[in-house]
């Protein structure tokens, strides 16, 4: 389909450098699952989905300044809901956020609520300021939070936060965040990977599983359409971790 | 070849695990994304939007120069099928820099890109330059070397006779035709290049035709190319002349990569029922009375 113009309704500042637009579409996603926005005469850009109409952004590059300055009643083009979200498991799950990778898991969690699923939440971020969606995680079930700064919660990574939870009374641990912190989560669970589900990043053009920008090795897995989330076991010995690709295919190396 | 459908350039060749993900599903051949000289990171997003029967698309040759492509072209091979090595260049100097700086099993010369200023099809749609850059890089490399065509032209079996003469091995037809989507909102082009090359079902005719025309004039082999979704697809263009088929924009769809199996399957199967061989079918249209 040809990107659908949405209107923004809504601006929600949520952190210094995060803010949520509401859409005058219902996009009906996944949890997980991803748009591709197209910001007109900039980019086109994926983002993950952090309510049934909105999406939740960070200021990162070019073609986020420019949402940034977007205002209510301006549009943006929209592709998708596109990719494998999230699949909900189990009677007691864990979701695991990082910065603003908590976007599409406060989505999971209230669908998890509503279904009766007992959700717990291990947050971390950088400093008080920059805790996204607390409310959102504290409606549905315990929070756990941590900071690099120790402003709030925890001091430290979000993995600080692992002995303050039994993570084997969890049927299902669901994570999203900065690629060294998931990795380090998933390196710290031997024997739970195949109840860890993770949504990655990877540098997309199509986002229609034809391009090949977003291959992972050495499978050559398309993350655009066959994730952007996999079983941590769908992880493990891949590249993951380690590099990914920039827009030319070139590596780069994760320091 | 153990089969004559191969994967298109363009399509899931930046790494060589996807490279080879797709010989090991079933692809003759693989081809890989073009490679020029420079690192390129291609032109701005949206680079793909679906249209009516097809996708139109504006990459702009994104690419990590053939220097550090080496190693996927290595990793590709473990697949079992030949890597082809899809290549662009600005004049016949670049391109016989990027072939010899490659060790592939063979070639193709982008000469056909509709969407990247001073590559592709801005070079490949004159004939003077496809026999020149042709013979360039075949007097420079013992592997076969075939031609990517643009149909962008009044007449593509001038540029495969040109390809031919410059001593091509075989002409790949065809690449995109050069299209445009409008945002009807805004009245912005969708593509963030603008301007871009139509892929898919709709040009599958298009497609049909010229290699009809160039298998008809040409004694080297047409690969045939665009819109190549099912073996139906496939039997038609090789009546039409083609030797062998590239897949691309249906791997973004139904199957994905089982798209290799599934073609090769249904070809062998009609080729069974029909009582044919595969050289049989080869130009069957030109031959019928």
């Amino acid at each position: 389909m040809r990107p659908i113009s949405a209107r923004i309704l809504e601006i929600v500042p949520e952190t210094p450098t995060v803010r949520t637009l509401r859409f005058d579409h219902s996009l009906d996603p996944v949890p997980g699952q991803y748009l591709m926005v197209w910001v007109r005469g900039v980019d086109e850009v994926p983002m993950s989905i952090s309510y049934r109409d909105g999406i939740t952004v960070q200021l990162v590059g070019e073609a986020t300044r420019e949402i940034f300055d977007l205002e209510v009643g301006e549009s943006l083009g929209l592709r998708g809901p596109l990719g494998n979200g999230f699949t909900l498991s189990g009677e007691k799950i864990l979701l695991i956020g990082g910065g603003v990778g908590a976007a599409p898991l406060a989505l999971l969690g209230e669908a998890a609520a509503e279904e009766g699923v007992e959700v717990s939440t291990l947050l971390g971020s950088r400093c008080c300021d920059e805790i996204l969606f607390r409310e959102r995680f504290e409606r549905i079930g315990e929070l756990v939070m941590t900071t690099d700064d120790g402003s709030q919660g925890i001091c430290g990574r979000a993995s600080a936060g692992l002995p303050a939870l039994h993570l084997q009374e969890f049927d299902q641990i669901y994570l999203c965040g900065p690629e060294p912190m998931m990795a380090d989560i998933i390196g710290r669970c031997p024997g739970m990977e195949t109840k860890i589900q993770a949504s990655i990043d990877r540098y997309f053009k199509c986002g229609m599983g034809i391009c090949g920008s977003c291959c992972l090795d050495p499978s050559g897995i398309r993350v655009c359409i066959e994730g952007p989330v996999f079983r941590a076991d769908q992880l493990v010995g891949t590249e993951f971790g380690r590099y990914k690709r920039g827009a030319s295919g070139l590596k780069i190396e994760r320091r | 070849m153990e089969s004559p459908v191969m994967l298109a350039a363009g399509i899931l060749g930046t790494t060589g695990a996807s490279l080879r993900r797709a010989a090991r599903a079933g692809a003759g051949a693989v081809v890989t994304k073009s490679l020029g000289v420079e690192v390129r990171e291609g032109h701005r997003g949206p680079t793909v939007v679906q249209v009516e029967g097809g996708l139109l698309n504006a990459m702009g040759l994104p690419n990590p120069s053939y220097r550090n492509f080496q190693e996927e072209i290595d990793i590709g091979r473990g697949g079992g099928s030949p890597v082809v090595a899809s290549i662009f260049g600005a004049d016949a100097e670049e391109f016989v820099e990027v072939a010899t700086g490659l060790d592939a099993d063979g070639f193709e010369l982008n000469l056909s890109c509709p969407h990247a200023e001073r590559f592709g099809a801005e070079i490949g749609c004159e004939a003077c330059n496809v026999e020149a850059i042709t013979r360039a890089v075949k007097r420079r490399v013992d592997v076969p070397v075939w031609v990517k065509l643009t149909p962008n032209v009044a007449d593509v079996v001038a540029l495969g006779l040109a390809a031919q003469r410059g001593g091509a091995d075989g002409v790949v037809a065809i690449n995109t035709l050069k299209a445009m989507a409008i945002d009807v909102e805004s009245g912005r082009p969708i593509l963030g290049n603008r301007f871009g090359g139509l892929s898919g079902p709709a040009i599958k005719p298009v497609a049909v035709r010229c290699v009809y025309d160039l298998a008809s004039a040409l004694d080297i082999p047409v690969i045939g190319v665009g819109g190549i979704a099912t073996w139906q697809d496939a039997v038609e263009i090789m009546m039409a002349g083609a030797r062998g088929v590239q897949v691309g924009t249906a791997l973004g769809s139904g199957d994905g990569y089982g798209i290799f199996r599934s073609i090769a399957e249904g070809l062998s199967g009609y080729l069974e029922r029909k009582g044919m061989a595969l050289e049989e079918l080869v130009g069957l249209a030109r031959r019928v009375p």
